[in-house]
């Protein structure tokens, strides 16, 4: 049914890629096993910095997963007819995503054992409760749409009339689920850093960037290896997306500067002193921040500039830069920022630990061996059916 | 009976959406037998009474030791419910320049205040802590704690401890009577609960030499404490957060 | 078919595998015999009925552990009409199981139900405690 006969056949360099992933997962589960009987000591985290790279990630990943809205909003409500070869792709790109955040999620606890207790016991004051709904129902979401979409594309028939609501619903819901990540964190009044009313518009901003962004690469990717070809008016379509969402999210962040710097307020002020000078001799994430500015820099010239932007190579470079530049902003600074300096003013460094790397690229692994099998599985579908247009 | 996979479909979904329905209503409604509010537990603290017993920490031991808090070798791992914090650390909007001199750097007992309106409490996604209606005591429910350390990055005080490896072999001495924590979960003091309900003092109330500790509740107007708030000015750490915290520090 | 030989064996092999856990019992001999239990002699009247407590002694567990916790709610009345006060250390395992490992463990290990929980947090009550406890358990009002 979810037709993954498509998957178990491949060429040597898919076997290769899948083998590869496989054994970054073998090690990072094994790094999990010993997490799982040792504790999180063996990560870096510590009483006062007590989120960092899980949740980070976690964090990062669920702006990519939204942004998969971004390819299905212009098709369905502005018929982009460019858009309609790669909604699939996003939406796999989605449900990818969205499995690394929970996974992200689910090695951070420190008692995974009692995950079921946030739906035994729902709390609906309590933000997390509402991001496991909101990510929950993204998946499944996700899940339907793309199954049937392939189905029916696989039969050479329209998709059925009822799933044109649900896929208007997703649209919605996938801007809520960033909203939602954001208000785990804008509606502690502990944590300066992150009590600011611009923090979900940020994430959103980011997402529509960094989401999209990959999924260029992605579809550069596939053209190489595959017969499939998103065409050149989708990319720059995506192109321009990015473009305009990373401008917004760089505005965002120089507003946040201006707030924290004009008004003074210590509180406000001490956490981008210690991201991006360093504070009370600490400053273990300087180098990281500044790399971020000046990655987001060169990317803004590269996507603004309409000769850079057309150019494919160059747009593989602007899309890069937007991706890393956003994973160092988000899946670095953001946490540990947030901590440190802690309530009571110290400073404290956080580093993530081999396992603890471990563990994170074992995740990233999973996803991508997802991300593999089901891009192979949908490009296998339209390869097929082109080669059956072809004979006849 | 014959039924289509459509059919199927339909009375599963139908059924999910009973079951949400239930949840959401026993949710909504609270779950938890109301009972009636009887006493609202405070402390005050008498800081000029705590620096004359300059390096005692017989509070500190007296809590841990009865609630097996663990020493940890590893500062990064440490497990604390009670401490002395710097005044500048408990009460950054006080201290600068010019403050007093022995007030500088001099330590000030910090644990959970018991918030009237805790963060903690509003963010944990399956209650396993909450704020007793009876008592305002905020609790710990280490049965249920998955932990997630929301209530860690919520609170604004730093009073909650994660326990990043198994406490158990640096619980010493061990007292029988008291559990102790596992790994994966959050703690902080619970206003000793155990004895209170024997009506006993919380243990570091009972072991401060100085009596620099007074603990009570604020709705009985005759109690310690309340005498205490009427005659003497105090401060309360971070109170423009909202918190409404419970430890009162008289600091002059 | 010219498989035959091969899917006989093949099911022979497997049918072997999933029966194995009944087999290697009956061949250790130890499946006959029931764990021998120290039941607790100090209180001869149990909280409930011993049948209750063989079938749902887990579910009193957490019944308890609730209403202790959660709602505060520590004195339960035994259905003999007897108070106690819900602690595992200090009434269940002070009073009346006062060997885990000669009560508790015996049954649990057969069964193959394992070690639960609880005793990564709770402690087993040191004899010289147990005799200093003051008048937890016994009837009180």
């Amino acid at each position: 049914m979810f037709m993954f006969e498509k998957a178990v056949v491949g060429s040597r360099r898919y076997w290769t890629w899948l083998g590869f992933l496989a054994a970054v997962i073998a090690v990072g589960a094994l790094c999990y096993w010993r997490q799982f009987q040792y504790g999180l000591g063996i990560t870096g985290l510590s009483r006062d910095v007590t989120w960092g790279l899980y949740i980070a990630q976690f964090t990062f990943l669920v702006g990519v997963a939204a942004s998969a809205v971004m390819v299905v909003l212009p098709y369905y409500l502005h018929n982009a007819k460019a858009f309609g070869k790669i909604t699939i792709l996003g939406e796999f790109l989605a449900i990818s995503a969205v499995t690394m955040c929970m996974l992200f999620i689910f090695v951070d606890m420190g008692q995974p054992t009692r995950v079921l207790n946030v739906i035994r016991y729902p709390t609906p004051n309590s933000i997390m409760f509402w991001d496991m709904v909101s990510l929950g129902g993204y998946l499944l979401l996700n899940a339907i749409i793309a199954l049937v979409s392939l189905t029916a594309e696989r039969k050479g028939t329209d998709p059925p009339a009822w799933i044109k609501p649900v896929i208007l619903l997703s649209i919605p819901w996938a801007v809520s689920i960033h909203t939602v990540t954001a208000f785990l964190y804008s509606g502690l009044p502990g944590r300066s850093f992150w009590l600011t009313a611009i923090l979900a518009p940020r994430f959103l901003a980011s997402a529509f960037a960094s989401g999209p962004a990959l999924l260029i690469l992605l579809c550069m990717i596939i053209r190489r290896i595959s017969s499939f070809d998103a065409g050149r008016e989708a990319t720059q379509k995506l192109a321009l997306i990015v473009t305009y969402a990373m401008i917004i999210n760089v505005f965002f962040f120089l507003m946040e500067i201006f707030t924290a710097f004009y008004s003074g307020i210590p509180e406000h002020k001490e956490h981008f002193v210690f991201l991006f000078a360093g504070l009370h001799g600490h400053a273990p994430l300087v180098p990281w921040m500044w790399a971020s500015i000046l990655l987001a820099a060169v990317s803004l010239v590269l996507l603004v500039v309409p000769r850079y932007r057309h150019s494919e190579r160059v747009l593989v470079a602007a899309c890069l830069t937007v991706f890393f530049s956003l994973w160092i902003d988000k899946g670095l600074g953001l946490i540990v920022g947030g901590f440190v300096p802690t309530p009571l003013g110290r400073v404290v460094e956080y580093w993530p630990t081999a396992p603890e790397i471990a563990i994170t690229a074992a995740v990233w692994a999973v996803g991508f061996l997802i991300l593999t099998v089901f891009y192979k599985i949908a490009l296998s579908v339209r390869e097929s059916l082109a080669a059956r247009y072809q004979e006849a | 009976m014959s039924t289509n996979r459509r059919g199927f479909l339909g009375v599963a979904g139908g059924c999910a959406l009973a079951l949400a329905g239930k949840a959401a209503v026993e949710a909504l409604s609270g779950g938890r037998p109301s009972a009636t509010s009887t006493s609202r537990w405070a402390m005050v603290i008498d800081l000029a009474k705590c620096l004359k017993e300059q390096g005692c920490r017989k509070c500190v031991e007296a809590c841990h030791r009865a609630h097996n808090v663990p020493t940890l070798p590893d500062p990064r791992h440490e497990v604390k419910w009670i401490w002395k914090e710097s005044f500048e650390g408990a009460f950054p909007s006080e201290g600068g320049e010019h403050v007093r001199e022995e007030l500088r750097g001099s330590p000030v007992l910090v644990f959970c205040n018991h918030c009237d309106q805790p963060p903690c409490v509003r963010v944990c996604p399956t209650q396993a802590t909450w704020k007793r209606a009876e008592d305002g005591v905020v609790m710990m429910d280490w049965h249920r704690c998955i932990g997630c350390r929301y209530c860690i990055a919520a609170c604004p005080y730093g009073s909650r401890s994660f326990n990043w490896v198994d406490p158990r072999p640096y619980v010493s001495p061990l007292n029988a009577e008291y559990p102790t924590r596992t790994k994966g979960v959050v703690e902080k003091c619970t206003f000793c609960e155990e004895r209170l309900e024997r009506s006993q003092p919380p243990a570091c109330v009972e072991a401060c030499p100085a009596k620099a500790l007074v603990f009570g509740d604020l709705r009985d107007p005759n109690s310690e404490v309340r005498r205490l708030l009427r005659t003497r000015y105090t401060i309360r750490r971070k109170p423009e957060l909202g918190t409404l915290p419970q430890i009162y520090y008289i600091v002059a | 078919m010219r498989d035959r030989p091969i899917i006989i064996t093949a099911l022979v092999v497997f049918l072997a595998l999933v029966t194995l856990p009944f087999w290697y019992n009956l061949a250790r001999g130890q499946t006959a015999r029931a764990p021998e239990l120290k039941l607790p002699g100090a209180q001869l009247q149990c909280v409930a009925p011993v049948e209750y407590m063989r079938s749902s002694h887990m579910e009193l567990l957490n019944d308890w552990r609730d209403q202790a916790v959660r709602r505060n709610l520590r004195r339960v009345t035994a259905f003999n009409g007897k108070v106690y006060r819900i602690s595992l250390t200090n009434t269940c395992l002070a009073l009346c199981h006062t060997s885990k490992a000669e009560f508790c463990d015996r049954c649990h290990n057969y069964s193959g139900a394992g070690t639960p929980y609880c005793w990564d947090c709770h402690n087993e009550p040191r004899v010289a405690q147990a005799a200093l406890l003051p008048a937890h358990g016994r009837s009180q009002p």
